[in-house]
């Protein structure tokens, strides 16, 4: 297969052809915020909207996720315009996530920490007003806990689901503000067909599936599945 | 919402399941027919009940819950029985402004429902809507097709009463002439 030679923030980088911008920053250690990125999906969910980067000679900073790399260009993952993009789609994202950080099992793991302040965001926001869902948890299951309200519905780990089992368990459900991650009829989760492999969980950026016992960051693989 | 079908006889989820079945005939198993099936099928029951749903998931080998994601994504589909009578509370902006939402709570409360149930005795179905074109009347609400206007709480009481005497009178009508 071709090769592209790029530069990201200056860095001389060499990627596949048809390799995501994402893809290929990530793979040579430049940090760009993303949440709903999947290493082994062919195509981007390109669902949290943070991942901008610029471009020069474009106009207007691209989703890292959806541009491929191309031979000769050069990428500014801490342009302005980009991040100023970035820390927008992050503070609607914080609009409806409850910041309770201290009672957090994901404190210091999170996320959602990383890239505030990787991008300069505030986790939370005065620009626009908080509307929290206020949906129950789920703990039914024996291995994880469920909480809606921290979930980001980045879709990661309804892709995961489909690809161990012969059908799936998690989907989306419903639109809108209420578009949440769920089963069918709204089931819960911990109802004899969830097989407990736990991928769902290990793959969760914001810890809406939480390992139970309460260990710190424990099983967080990332983007990597 | 959640799917709720209380009091649901096992004759009654056999008799979906077979009617599912028949609407099925003809669709080929791709899934891009999912949403005029399950059109279909809602044609046929009225509503999307549980098994039903199962019933498509396996006929088109897809995930239950992708199933349940399309029908809960659009308003056209619906998870409970309708009731005897429909009534469409509605929030565009100038049902809105005229206090849309304050005869939404009168509905809620007098009918001990939430948007998109059943009454139990499956005497009302209620839902909202976005616009139904006669914004000088708002607060507008649809009472079995047809658009009341001005529907203040007291009117609320008002629509239910004309209800309950029609009702009142059928049941006389009918215990004199047996």
């Amino acid at each position: 297969m071709k090769s592209v030679s790029l530069s990201i923030d200056g860095k001389k980088i060499t990627a596949k052809e048809g390799t995501k911008i994402l893809r290929a920053a990530l793979e040579n250690d430049i940090y760009i915020a993303n949440l709903c990125a999947i290493k082994d999906k062919a195509e981007p969910n390109a669902a949290c909207r943070l991942c901008f980067v610029e471009i020069e000679g474009e106009e207007e900073p691209v989703t890292a996720c959806t541009r491929e790399a191309t031979d000769g260009m050069v990428v500014n993952t801490r342009g302005e315009r980009a991040l100023e993009l970035a820390r927008t789609g992050f503070e609607l994202l914080m609009a409806s996530h409850p910041v309770d950080c201290a009672n957090c099992p994901a404190n210091g793991v999170c996320e959602l920490q990383k890239i505030a302040k990787h991008i300069g965001g505030k986790l939370k926001t005065k620009r626009f007003r908080q509307l929290l869902r206020e949906l129950p948890i789920d703990d039914s299951n024996p291995l994880f806990t469920y909480d809606p309200n921290k979930c980001v519905l980045c879709g990661r780990c309804v892709w995961v689901c489909r690809q161990r089992k012969e059908t799936a368990l998690l989907g989306f459900a419903h639109r809108g503000f209420k578009r949440v991650v769920t089963t069918f009829a709204g089931e819960p989760i911990g109802a004899e067909r969830c097989l407990d492999c736990s991928a769902c969980v290990e793959v969760c950026p914001t810890r809406a599936l939480a390992f139970k016992g309460g260990e710190k960051g424990l099983g967080y693989r990332g983007w990597v599945v | 919402m959640t799917q709720t079908d209380p009091g649901k006889t096992a004759e009654e989820k056999a008799q979906s399941r077979q009617e599912t079945k028949q609407a099925l005939k003809g669709f080929g198993r791709k899934k891009q027919n999912l949403i005029p099936i399950l059109q279909k099928v809602q044609g046929r029951l009225g509503y999307l009940p549980r098994e039903a749903m199962t019933e498509i998931a396996e006929y088109l080998n897809i995930p239950d819950i992708d199933v349940y994601g399309v029908v809960t994504f659009y308003n056209q589909f619906r998870l409970t029985p309708p009731g005897r009578h429909s009534v469409r509370v509605c929030l565009g902006t100038a049902c809105h402004m005229k206090g849309g939402y304050i005869t939404l709570d009168a509905w809620k409360r007098r009918l001990d429902i939430n948007p998109g149930e059943t009454t139990t005795d499956r005497e009302f179905d209620m839902d909202t809507v976005a616009c139904v074109g006669c914004c000088t009347k708002a607060p507008v609400t649809v009472v079995d097709n047809k658009p009341e206007g001005k529907v203040e709480p007291t009117r609320v009481d008002g629509i239910l009463l004309a209800f309950e005497q029609e009702r009142e009178v059928k049941d006389k009508e009918e215990s004199e002439s047996s």
